[in-house]
């Protein structure tokens, strides 16, 4: 079923009665071409693109709880294209290309929603490296705009300009950088790898990988052992268990990063705010929810949500930055498993088993990821190449020492990033 | 979550800092293999469970070992580093 103004109208004559499943939930069959493990953005998005660029369509998506349970329907869902580093830069700006024609190519409204992304500075020095940045983001062919500070006033007034601690002395306008609905992202790709033949196993958790003579064979399931040609571990937080099961260690460590919603308001904050000086950040949604969040927890977590003293440290770096939000409740808070590698960037790579594929280590940053990580995986398992936009995420960086991306320039170490 | 330093006894979470895996109580020798020393860097067991650390308490500027659970959040026992690698 195609969606599309007119049927939105008919349905409305017809009592809503015409809608069915938007995708199948088939028993899994004996073998598959491709079998990837993980329904999540990344999962998803890599069976969509692997049936829609490589014709692949054998392919078997195995989620062992629901499509889009995990950290896909658990982040504060901003896309940016800002980073600064070759290797990242090139693959967030095709993450944004493919972002910005996607409603259109999953026939989804994905909500994406280009309302511009402010990042502070409150030093000259700050100033200066953000002047840096935003040359690297025009360099790559995205866009920025460095705001003074009565620049950024007129975007934002209701900032506390004068805060003691971090006056604000202006911040980079990032134009195309906004938000998008996470949980329509998900379900977009679902439906769309579903419609082109991809069976969508949910309750299906992987318990084993099979591998004989250095070639993966298939997998073990709570559904019972599949056979594949070719297997994809793409688990996110729990990438560490899944690549244990293929004999593998990883250079990752899970932690707990959380977020927080407050009751619906009128809109009030039109654009996303990073103040990376409090570790806070914040948008509104289109429900009317400010949606922030801060820093992981910073201890090794799968715990799924967080303590309270980070929970009290992000409301006060809100309140520092805009006091009117003191006036808003706070509905919810949670927390998801991040997937943190050493150097911060992420691995989408061969594994040294034949057939086998990794694509782990997002972070915090992973759902801006989710289409070019997606187009990039299945490029990668369908030629066996590394796709040109994610030519540098390999997994031996580590080991060698070489090509390591530390945007932050803190050391490829962990629990630093 | 709160922990006990071995010294300062049971404290809030806000005084201490996580230093990663216990692992690091394990340095190879300075001759060893490079793979010895990636392990060490980079790779993690990473586990859902049971798990050693080292923290760092500020106030009192001692470090210890913590053994945790990463799926609970419980705290099982604290030591210091000397208790840890007797
Ligand atoms: C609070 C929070 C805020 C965030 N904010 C942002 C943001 O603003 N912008 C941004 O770009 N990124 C953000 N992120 C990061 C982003 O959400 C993640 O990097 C990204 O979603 C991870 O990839 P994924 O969607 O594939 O992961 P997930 O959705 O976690 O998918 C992994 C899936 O694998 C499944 N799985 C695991 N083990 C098995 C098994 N053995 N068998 C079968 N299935 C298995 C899991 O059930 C899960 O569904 C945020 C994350 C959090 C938690
Ligand atoms: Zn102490």
């Amino acid at each position: 079923m195609r969606y599309s103004g007119f049927k939105v109208f008919l349905e409305g004559l017809r009592g809503q009665s015409g809608w069915k499943p938007v995708w199948r939930d088939p028993e899994p069959k004996p073998v598959y071409d491709v079998v990837i493990i993980g329904g999540g953005g990344h999962g998803l998005s890599t069976a969509y693109y692997l049936a829609k660029n490589h014709g692949l369509t054998n392919v078997a998506v195995l989620e062992k709880g629901y499509l889009g349970g995990g950290n896909v329907g658990r982040n504060t869902t901003i896309v940016r294209a800002n980073y600064f580093l070759p290797g990242n830069s090139e693959f967030y700006s095709h993450s944004m290309k493919l972002w910005e024609g996607l409603a259109a190519d999953l026939n989804y409204n994905v909500m994406h929603s280009q309302r511009g992304l402010i990042n502070l500075f409150h030093s000259d020095g700050q100033r200066d490296a953000f002047a840096r940045r935003g040359n690297a983001m025009i360099n790559q062919g995205d866009d920025a705009v460095l705001l003074d500070r009565e620049g950024v006033r007129s975007y934002l007034p209701y900032l506390d300009f004068d805060n003691p601690r971090f006056p604000v002395y202006g911040g980079l306008l990032h134009p195309r950088g906004g938000t998008a609905r996470h949980d329509a992202v998900a379900w977009g790709y679902a439906r769309g790898a579903d419609r082109r033949g991809v069976d969508l196993l949910q309750q299906c958790e992987v318990t084993g990988i099979d591998i004989e003579g250095g070639q993966v064979t298939g997998v073990q399931t709570t559904r019972g052992p599949i056979k594949a040609k070719k297997v994809a571990m793409i688990a996110a937080g729990r990438s560490g268990q899944v690549a244990a099961m293929a004999g593998m260690r990883l250079p990752i460590e899970s932690h707990v990063l959380q977020a927080f919603v407050t009751e619906g308001l009128k809109p009030v904050i039109d654009h996303v705010i990073s103040f990376g000086m409090g570790h806070f950040y914040i948008s509104q949604s289109d429900k009317g929810g400010l949606v922030f969040g801060g820093d992981l927890d910073f201890y090794a977590s799968y715990a799924q949500r967080g303590n309270l003293p980070m929970a009290e440290h992000v409301m006060e770096a809100g309140m520092a930055l805009m006091p009117m939000i003191g006036q808003a409740r706070v509905l919810r808070s949670w927390g998801g498993i991040m997937d943190m590698s050493p150097d911060g960037s992420p691995i989408i790579d061969r594994t040294a088993t034949k057939g086998l594929y990794l694509n782990c280590g997002w972070c915090y940053g992973g759902f801006k990821a989710v289409p070019a990580s997606g187009f990039a995986t299945a490029h990668l398992i369908a030629t066996d190449r590394p796709h040109e936009t994610a030519a540098r995420f390999r997994l031996d960086r580590f080991a060698t020492g070489r090509g390591l991306m530390d945007e932050e320039g803190t050391g490829a170490q962990h629990n630093l990033h | 979550m709160r922990l006990t330093c071995p010294h300062c006894g049971e404290r809030d979470l806000r005084e201490f800092a996580y230093k990663g895996d216990a692992l690091a109580l394990s340095r190879p020798e300075a001759n060893a293999e490079l793979q010895a020393w990636h392990e060490y860097l980079h790779i993690r067991d990473n586990p859902a469970g049971p798990t050693r650390e080292l923290w760092y308490h500020t106030p009192c500027g001692s470090w210890m070992v913590a053994e945790r659970d990463t799926a609970t959040h419980a705290v099982h026992r604290t030591m210091t580093p000397a208790e840890a690698t007797k």
